[in-house]
């Protein structure tokens, strides 16, 4: 058998799990993994990005869209320390990723060498699982059974950190994928008597209420979820990361869940006599104070990860395993039922924020432009046919509220750690993953969109460079209010309006993309919006809108801390 | 209400999973009282006993982390009377002054303790035992110049009558499907 190098060897791991593109940024102790990429960049795109935290983020998008795992290469020392923030944004929002990071050869470990730091320990809270190789013949096994963890069960991100010398040295290769871990069951059964008694609880429930998390987009479960919720006839509503797993006009659907969720879905958690959640976790984001949540509900759980089962919301019976199996068991066993007086209920609800808040938001008579107004216009121009990315904040919670999605996996946004200046990263790597994506695919051509704010689009600004090295046609929309707006919103409302440090001065915009060459607009007033837009959605290349929007803006409804769901504020008092 | 619990965990011997353990007690505020690691019966299998001091759902919510790791092949929750417990603890006790009488000797035998080894300007004493039974054995020594004391984690033997091998074959037979 000819001998290969460490660093040709995790190239062919790659390429043996069908991997064709990798995200990352060169470095001292990746020199050698980059000098045989340089041999196979005909088998692998690397996507060269501007900062190791951003070249996380999108392989984390790409992953997302693509449905395979994101990969991406960084060196030892700061550019793994960088990485840091994409580990742990993706790993909590559930994306499988690995995270391939240089380190010192293995006779410096523990020395405080030139760019080294204990990556493996760093980042054991924060992955489903690291390791250390520090032998060529062992890159192999270890990257096999990267894989398999980062995409089985519950995703997540792995992290291997790979010693210099394990690189250079020479070993055989023999690449056997999914390798048995008597320690690991990612997809365990799911014992028929359960289903009965899930299915039995189910066909007894009054006023049911389905919850739908990102474990339904995870696990590619939107089918299963849809003839789920169509025959039972519940009405279902979706946390922030669920967004998009079934259309937003779904007769069913009674909206966003939590604290800037839709008010019916909200007050009306606590009417239900029956939760279904099906793959999500209880986040407080979700739950409001937890001691008033779901007061006359039993608790059905759906959930492949038995840690968070009981974790927050104790369940009165939990259905452990994979979605997509456990619906269809449990499909077959319920009745075909509608709810219709129990819908309606929500619809009262829907009326009163529709009248009171979305009219207000999505087509005001304020002198200044509302966020909302642009979310509402993007949608309608794209009808659904887009990929919607959000920064964090104000921004974020607009574009889940207004944007009407129609396909699954066509929304991404940082979740669980809510980290700013993920957005144009993740947008990049969006359109990355569009690029190379077979023409079959109907997101092929979908317009990339990415909604940010000032404040979190100069948090990864530099990857205005990848965008125009990639020729990515990535359509920005900067809902410029010169503030930190959702920080200013608590101090509004909370801090007795002391707007400690939430002021920006920014940069012009529009020339700092043209500076990239990237072709730029501002728009201050209302009339011309729309027309901005358009020229934005028509234009042939990457794109970047200003808009100047109002800086008093509240996101409405809002549950506040401590509060419990039905404690929902529809309006802000001033 | 806070009690004794004790996390009994097998796993594969893989580096840095101790680390990986710890950290979940530490994300969760809860201090580990002892802990133990030693190979098991079963040949590449490891186990660690871990003594806490906290709430039942909180134990239950660790022991599902815990088992949650990729190299962990199972945890088990015990409260005090499902287990046998065990620690062992080295007593260092100067021989100058020991010369009146026979009443350590007699202490000794009554604790059901051992000598293990004497030197010229100490001895050692061991005793296997509860931490109650090492305790009060320790405070029955103040009268002697104890120089030094340690002890170890609890290692324990359950009370339920499963067996390791069990449930190692139920994992096999799971990761076949």
């Amino acid at each position: 058998m000819e001998k290969v190098l460490g660093a040709d060897a995790v190239l062919l791991s790659l390429i043996e799990e069908g991997q064709d593109t990798v995200f990352g940024y060169p470095g001292g102790t990746v020199i050698p993994l980059y000098d045989s990429l340089y041999g196979k960049r005909d088998k692998i795109h690397h996507i060269l990005a501007r900062h190791e935290q951003a070249a996380v983020h999108e392989a984390q998008a790409y992953a997302q869209v693509t449905g395979k795992p994101g990969v991406c290469i960084v060196t030892s020392g700061p550019g793994a320390t960088n990485a840091i923030t994409g580990i742990a944004n993706a790993n909590m929002d559930s994306v499988p990723l690995i995270v391939i990071t240089g380190q010192v050869g293995s006779a410096f470990l523990g020395t405080d060498a030139f760019q080294e730091t204990d990556v493996f320990g760093l980042s054991m809270p924060i992955a489903k699982w690291s390791a250390q190789i520090t032998k060529a013949e062992d890159i192999a096994e270890t990257m096999a059974k990267a894989f398999y963890i980062a995409v089985s069960g519950r995703p997540g991100v792995v992290v291997l950190e790979i010693t210099k010398n394990a690189l250079t040295s020479t070993t055989d290769f023999v690449y056997k994928k999914a390798p048995v871990i008597r320690s690991y069951v990612p997809y365990p059964e799911i014992p028929g008597e359960v289903i009965d008694k899930a299915a039995e609880m189910i066909n007894a429930a009054e006023k049911p209420l389905i919850l739908i998390g990102h474990g339904v987009l995870i696990a590619r479960a939107e089918k299963a979820v849809k003839e789920f919720v169509e025959k039972s006839g519940i009405p279902f509503g979706t946390t922030l990361m669920g967004l998009s797993a079934l259309p937003s006009d779904h007769p069913l659907n009674v909206g966003m869940l939590g604290m800037h969720g839709s008010y019916a879905s909200n007050m009306l958690t606590n009417q239900a006599d029956l939760i279904i959640a099906i793959g999500m976790r209880f986040s407080d984001r979700v739950t409001g104070k937890t001691s008033g949540y779901g007061t006359k509900a039993k608790i059905l759980h759906i959930e492949i990860d038995k840690s968070e089962i009981g974790k927050i919301i104790s369940a009165d019976l939990s259905v452990h395993g994979d979605l997509k199996s456990a619906l269809s068991y449990l499909t077959p066993r319920i009745e075909k039922k509608t709810y219709n007086r129990w819908r309606k209920e929500f619809d009262k609800f829907y009326q009163m924020e529709l009248e009171q808040v979305i009219k207000k938001d999505t087509h005001s008579d304020l002198p200044l432009i509302q966020m909302g107004e642009a979310v509402d216009i993007v949608s309608r121009k794209t009808s659904g046919d887009a990929v919607v990315v959000t920064d964090v904040g104000q921004n974020q919670m607009v574009a889940a509220r207004y944007y009407k999605f129609k396909h699954p996996n066509t929304f991404l946004t940082s979740g669980g750690l809510g980290t700013m200046g993920f957005g144009l990263p993740a947008a990049v790597g969006a359109a990355v993953a569009q690029k190379f994506m077979p023409e079959t695919n109907k997101m092929k051509n979908f317009p990339v969109v990415l909604f940010t704010g000032d404040g979190g689009f100069q948090m990864n600004e530099q990857e205005l460079g990848t965008i125009i090295q990639e020729k990515v046609p990535v359509k920005m929309v900067i809902l410029n209010n010169s503030v930190l707006g959702m920080v200013r919103q608590w101090q509004n409302m909370f801090n007795g309006k002391r707007y400690s440090e939430t002021d920006l001065i920014n940069p012009d915009f529009v020339c700092l993309a043209k500076a990239y060459g990237i072709k730029a607009e501002r728009v201050e007033l209302r009339e011309d919006l729309e027309p901005a837009i358009q020229q934005m959605l028509s234009f042939d290349g990457p794109y970047l809108l200003e808009i100047m929007v109002d800086k008093d803006m509240k996101v409405m409804p809002f549950i506040a801390p401590g509060s419990t769901v039905d404690e929902m504020k529809l309006v802000s008092n001033d | 209400m806070n009690r004794k619990y004790t996390l009994l965990i097998y796993t594969e011997n893989h580096v840095g999973l101790l680390n990986r353990i710890s950290i979940i007690f530490t994300r969760h505020k809860v201090n580990i009282e002892s802990l133990n690691t030693s190979p098991s019966m079963e040949e590449g299998v490891h186990s660690f006993v871990i003594t806490i001091n906290t709430s039942l759902a909180q134990a239950e919510h660790l022991r599902k982390a815990i088992e949650k790791q990729v190299e962990v092949l199972k945890a088990f929750l015990y409260e005090e009377k499902q287990v046998i417990p065990m620690e062992v603890a080295l007593f260092k006790i100067s021989t100058e002054g020991l010369k009146s009488g026979n009443s350590l000797e007699k202490l000794i035998r009554e604790s059901s303790a051992r000598i293990i080894t004497v030197e010229p300007e100490f001895l050692v004493i061991e005793k296997t035992g509860t931490q109650n039974d090492i305790q009060d054995f320790l405070a029955q020594l103040s009268d002697f110049d104890v120089r030094e004391f340690i002890q170890s984690g609890r290692v324990i033997v359950t009370r339920p009558m499963g067996k390791l091998k069990d449930y190692l074959l139920d994992l096999e037979r799971q990761e076949e499907k």
